[in-house]
């Protein structure tokens, strides 16, 4: 197709504006939900109740949970057919350090691949060197510190990484807190008391410098793990997130399409607490959910 | 001049801060109360169009913005913006666009997601409205695909397509211009 020949242009291979270009994606993503999806169907009415991107999944992390086992990347066939079914960005997971599965996200187009705790990781001490690839990538964290060394190794965008797959929202509260009052301590340093805070944040220098500076991340954040409501994601945003990611909480409940409409209108007008009492009406059961801490498997504790 | 800013979703806060840098008085538009604040220019940011779209229809916003924009008010649109005010909207494959979610008004047909996926996203620098080496930032761009009035000026190109128009009372990019400031 002839639109394609832009793609050639030596400026566009050069990978600090694929970085650049990466970030801006994820800046269109912003005020908006991303939904875990698991079949072609399931991407359609996520995209009909307003998702601005979908993550393709074989399972939602409620299921992975109850299933054990190791966990891995989704068979590209099925994240192709949820590509073929939705115009919006389509997002899949690969374990955190494999590089090779990141590889095949990579050669089938993806938008964005996240690296992700909800899968078993590859290895337990390094994640993928980001800044390799050309697609852009998005990585949990549960503070400041876990925040930098990610978007250091070149991840476009963060996400919190509560507990997936429990419809418990409180370790998206801890870790979305914990952030924003370490990047307002960080703002409220000297100049020189920034490097002895790189070295207890374990964060590159000039990305602390940055939050000081800006006094906020480099990289847009989300909230993920544990949303399940429209009052939850209200929450998250109030307490400053950018936009939210859902993952068993949909189709996980008893009317998918309600409550998925509902939370995207929760995050577009998380100030009027009016629409949201009636956004959260008669929108059947919500997922069931299990308390985060009457769980075996953490999986925040993955990848650090 | 006060500019509302549609802020459903997207990067509305990019656009605020490139109207506010311009001296302009902004606020946001997230529900049909705060039209009545009274604007002289609407800015459409980029974003999810299908999501914006819908959004507009949730929020009961659609039908007065429409009216206003009908009306004459000025519309600055980026990229989502320029997809949801033009009349045709081409897209490949079978694929779940809902055609009510689009105001239908200026004269051209775009093509969503015309260079692909992310991988597709690119840099330029080119001409806008006479001025040269202007950055241009291509994100899952639309591409203006055909023109359908002969009052529809072209302001700028990308290898020979139109990427930013001007009609009437409405100017719209296929490119980011809120994504560089100073």
């Amino acid at each position: 197709m002839a639109w394609k020949t832009y793609l050639m242009k030596e400026e566009t291979k050069k990978m600090s504006d694929r970085q650049k270009l990466n970030r801006n994606l994820a800046q269109m993503l912003k005020g908006g939900v991303i939904m875990d999806v698991t079949t072609p169907e399931q991407a359609k009415i996520a995209e009909a109740a307003g998702a601005c991107a979908v993550m393709a999944l074989e399972r939602i992390p409620a299921d992975i949970r109850a299933a054990g086992g190791v966990s891995r990347m989704s068979d590209p066939a099925m994240i192709k057919g949820i590509q073929e079914a939705v115009s919006i960005p389509v997002m899949a997971k690969c374990r955190i350090g494999h590089i090779a599965e990141a590889r095949i996200l990579e050669a089938i187009e993806i938008d964005y691949i996240d690296e992700s705790e909800v899968l078993s990781p590859a290895d337990d001490t390094r994640h993928i060197d980001k800044t390799k690839f050309a697609v852009p990538f998005v990585c949990g964290a549960r503070d400041l510190g876990e925040a930098l060394r990610r978007i250091g190794e070149g991840a476009t965008m963060i996400r919190t990484k509560g507990e997936p797959g429990t419809g418990d929202v409180v370790q998206a509260v801890r870790h979305m807190r914990k952030m924003q009052s370490e990047i307002r301590r960080v703002a409220s340093l000297r100049e020189d008391e920034l490097y002895e805070a790189a070295k207890e944040l374990a964060a590159p220098l000039d990305l602390v410098r940055f939050v000081h500076a800006n006094g906020k991340l480099p990289v847009v954040n989300f909230a993920a793990g544990g949303v399940a409501t429209p009052a939850d994601a209200a929450l998250m945003m109030e307490l400053g997130a950018e936009g939210v990611f859902v993952g068993s909480g949909i189709f996980k409940s008893g009317d998918p399409a309600k409550r998925a409409a509902a939370i995207v209108q929760a995050v577009t007008n998380w100030q009027d607490s009016r629409l949201l009492a009636k956004l959260s009406e008669n929108l059947g059961p919500a997922m069931v959910g299990i308390n985060a801490e009457e769980i075996e498997t953490i999986m925040e504790e993955r990848g650090k | 001049m006060t500019v509302g800013v549609l802020a459903v979703q997207g990067a509305f806060a990019e656009m605020e801060a490139y109207w506010r840098a311009k001296g302009a008085d902004v606020f946001e538009i997230r529900q049909r109360a705060d039209l009545s604040r009274g604007m002289d220019l609407l800015a459409l940011p980029g974003g999810e169009s299908t999501v914006q779209g819908k959004l507009l229809k949730d929020l009961g916003l659609f039908d007065p913005i429409k009216s206003a924009i009908d009306g004459g008010l000025s519309v600055f649109a980026t990229c989502a913006g320029l997809i949801l005010l033009a009349e045709k909207v081409e897209d490949g494959g079978e694929r779940s666009v809902r055609p009510e979610r689009w105001f239908g008004i200026l004269p051209v047909a775009v093509r969503r997601n015309a260079y692909g996926r992310q991988l597709g996203s690119f840099t330029a620098r080119g001409t806008f409205d006479g001025t040269p080496d202007v950055p241009m930032t291509f994100i899952r761009a639309p591409a203006i695909s055909a023109i359908f009035s002969p009052d529809v000026e072209v302001l700028s190109t990308f290898d020979g397509h139109p990427t930013a128009v001007r009609w009437r009372n409405i100017t719209a990019f296929t490119w980011h211009p809120e994504l560089h400031i100073g």
